[in-house]
């Protein structure tokens, strides 16, 4: 707890007297990092920590961002008013999250992967769809309230509580039912029930990141939030080490600068030349270091 | 009635197209209990090896039956080929590896195949030439048939049932159904496991070309990303009909085909592509055994 009080203050400190002096090119760079480290962090804790294997996250990730967008935008702004719409975004992610989990959680993972993905692309029709929030016009003039201190402050509690869950006993249930979901049955752990959580959990970090999302960009279009999205964080993922907390955030921040860097190389092939070099990373770390590239310096401590 | 009829026949058309892919999902399955996301994309291949093959052979010079089926052997072929060395160079290597670490991998592969397709197909839209080019619609009453969409369920229905007797009938086709009762006890009585693994691959392989050429015969605007919808529909009709269950894959994809048919047809056209998902998400909690599957206990 201490630790948390000491890294949230360090954080708003560089944001009042380091960051107005840093080029804001980089500043946008480090707040998509920060953002990406969330949905990582999030996203491991079911795929990395429970097992499951969720691919849906860019839909919670929606629903958080037009909800806190919708908040913001039908009330006067006041900044006390932008952690209540992240609260608000990631209660109502995880709602969905509980909706989404509750069929497909009862059965093997490999279904989870496939509703998820559904469930993704269901979001993104029913927004689509939605007239209120500019269906495919999408949603333009969101307030700019994010900025350094929310976005990585926002990161930091979300490794504090999700390494705090991961060592309780509901973390060790979690961790009991990737490792082997008959075993942890038969020891008494009600394994739909972990996975649930875990999913609701990662849920309702998703939203949270999606709502910083939203304030950070300042506009939404569901096209954002497609299966590549979705997709990004899973990379993220396995980069930083299933089940390796601390290495997703590192990787969150290697792979946004990559992409920041690849950039150029996109203009010449004119595609989307860095889900090739994604496809590659996974497949080649999937065969060769399935425990992702970071060191086992790193994993001992992160890992619990 | 006659607009419902017309719809049945719309529906089972677009279904056998479902129906080939679906097969394909439901074999690998079965064998490994793995769920190919880039099975999906092998459609796409097939679609484009039959533009290609088309276009170097000149076939659209002079459509017809022959032409047809010399693009959909092409196509057949090289996606056998494509699914064998997917299955060598992704999947084999990670036999003993967790599952979740396969489903990763096979996502990698789709997203692969789906990028560098763009990267060496193109990433506009091409349209497949007409290899069969019909005199005219058949009229049957007040109905009007498409003769492509004959030929669509009538080429499907004759690969199905050349598979259902190689699985049913061969050595070959009992070897896979031991493999995918129990592996290891499979490898115990002498079936060379690998072996059959990558042949179901090349034969699931093979029929999503089929696929791909038929939905370029029926649907003639190809791209590189085409295969993301219809693979996971494909994948949702194994489901509803019990995964690794040949005539389930079937049943589904019908369903499912009409399913969407009608919604489109009446309904809400726009929320098409959410209701495959809607039907998944209803199968999962009230018979996740699927419509024709049956529950299997876990033994440690």
């Amino acid at each position: 707890m201490k630790k948390l009080i000491v890294a949230l203050g360090a954080i708003w400190l560089i944001g009042y007297f380091i960051i107005p002096s840093v080029d804001s090119y980089i500043v946008s760079i480090l707040l998509y990092a920060g953002i990406n480290a969330i949905l990582a962090m999030s996203l491991n804790l079911v795929n990395g920590c429970t097992g499951q294997f969720s691919m849906g996250h860019a839909g919670f990730m929606s629903i958080g961002g037009y909800i806190a967008a919708l908040i913001t935008l039908s009330l006067p702004i006041q900044t006390g008013l932008f952690p209540l719409a992240i609260l608000t975004a990631g209660c109502v992610a995880a709602f969905a999250g509980l909706i989404v989990g509750l069929p497909s959680l009862r059965l093997r993972g490999d279904y989870l992967a496939i509703v998820t993905l559904g469930f993704g692309e269901i979001i993104r029709v029913v927004l689509l769809n939605i007239n209120v929030i500019g269906g495919a016009r999408g949603l333009p003039n969101i307030a700019h309230l994010s900025n350094f201190s929310w976005v990585f402050g926002c990161m930091v509690i979300t490794l504090f509580s999700i390494e705090r869950i991961l060592r309780s006993p509901y973390g060790r249930a979690f961790l009991a039912v990737r490792e082997d979901e008959v075993a942890a049955e038969a020891m008494g752990v009600d394994t739909t029930h972990a996975k649930l959580q875990a999913f609701v959990i990662g849920a309702f970090f998703a939203g949270c990141a999606g709502a910083l999302f939203a304030h950070t960009l300042r506009y939404l279009n569901p096209q954002i939030f497609d299966f590549n999205r979705s997709f990004e964080i899973i990379i993220i993922v396995v980069l930083g080490g299933m089940g390796n907390i601390r290495g997703s955030i590192i990787a969150a921040f290697l792979l946004t600068f990559m992409r920041e860097a690849l950039r150029p190389l996109q203009d010449i092939t004119r595609i989307d030349f860095r889900m090739i070099i994604y496809a590659i990373m996974l497949i080649s770390l999937m065969l060769l270091s399935p425990e992702g590239i970071l060191s086992s310096k790193w994993r001992k401590r992160g890992r619990s | 009635m006659v607009e419902f009829v017309q719809h049945v026949i719309n529906g089972l058309s677009l279904g056998s197209i479902y129906a080939l892919i679906a097969l394909g999902y439901t074999m690998v399955f079965g064998v490994l209990q793995l769920i190919n996301f880039a099975h999906g994309d092998l459609y796409m291949l097939g679609a484009f090896i039959g533009f290609y093959t088309s276009q170097w052979l000149h076939l659209d010079d002079n459509p017809g039956i022959s032409s047809l089926l010399i693009a959909l052997g092409a196509a057949m072929t090289g996606c056998a080929l494509a699914g064998y060395i997917i299955e060598r160079c992704a999947y084999r290597p990670l036999r003993h590896a967790p599952r979740i670490n396969v489903l990763i991998t096979s996502v990698g592969v789709s997203l692969l195949l789906q990028f560098s397709g763009q990267l060496f197909f193109g990433s506009d839209a091409k349209f497949f030439p007409q290899l069969y080019r019909p005199s005219g619609m058949i009229h049957v009453g007040e109905l009007t048939i498409n003769p492509i969409q004959i030929i669509v369920f009538v080429i499907s229905l004759g690969l199905m049932i050349i598979l259902q007797t190689i699985i049913m009938k061969t050595r070959t086709g009992r070897a896979m159904r031991a493999v995918s009762f129990n592996h290891e006890l499979a490898a115990l009585m002498g079936i060379p496991t690998d072996r059959v693994i990558s042949l179901t691959f090349m034969l699931g392989s093979a029929l999503a070309g089929a696929a791909g050429v038929l939905v370029g015969l029926a649907y003639p605007k190809i791209e590189p990303l085409m295969g993301v919808m219809p693979g996971l529909k494909a994948f949702i009709s194994a489901v509803l009909g019990g995964i690794g269950n040949i005539t389930g894959a079937v049943v589904g994809a019908m369903l499912l085909g009409l399913a969407e048919e009608f919604l489109v047809g009446y309904w809400a056209p726009t929320y098409k592509d959410a209701l495959a998902f809607g039907l998944l998400i209803l199968i999962l909690l009230f018979k996740p055994t699927g419509l024709l599957g049956t529950k299997a206990t876990e033994k440690v």
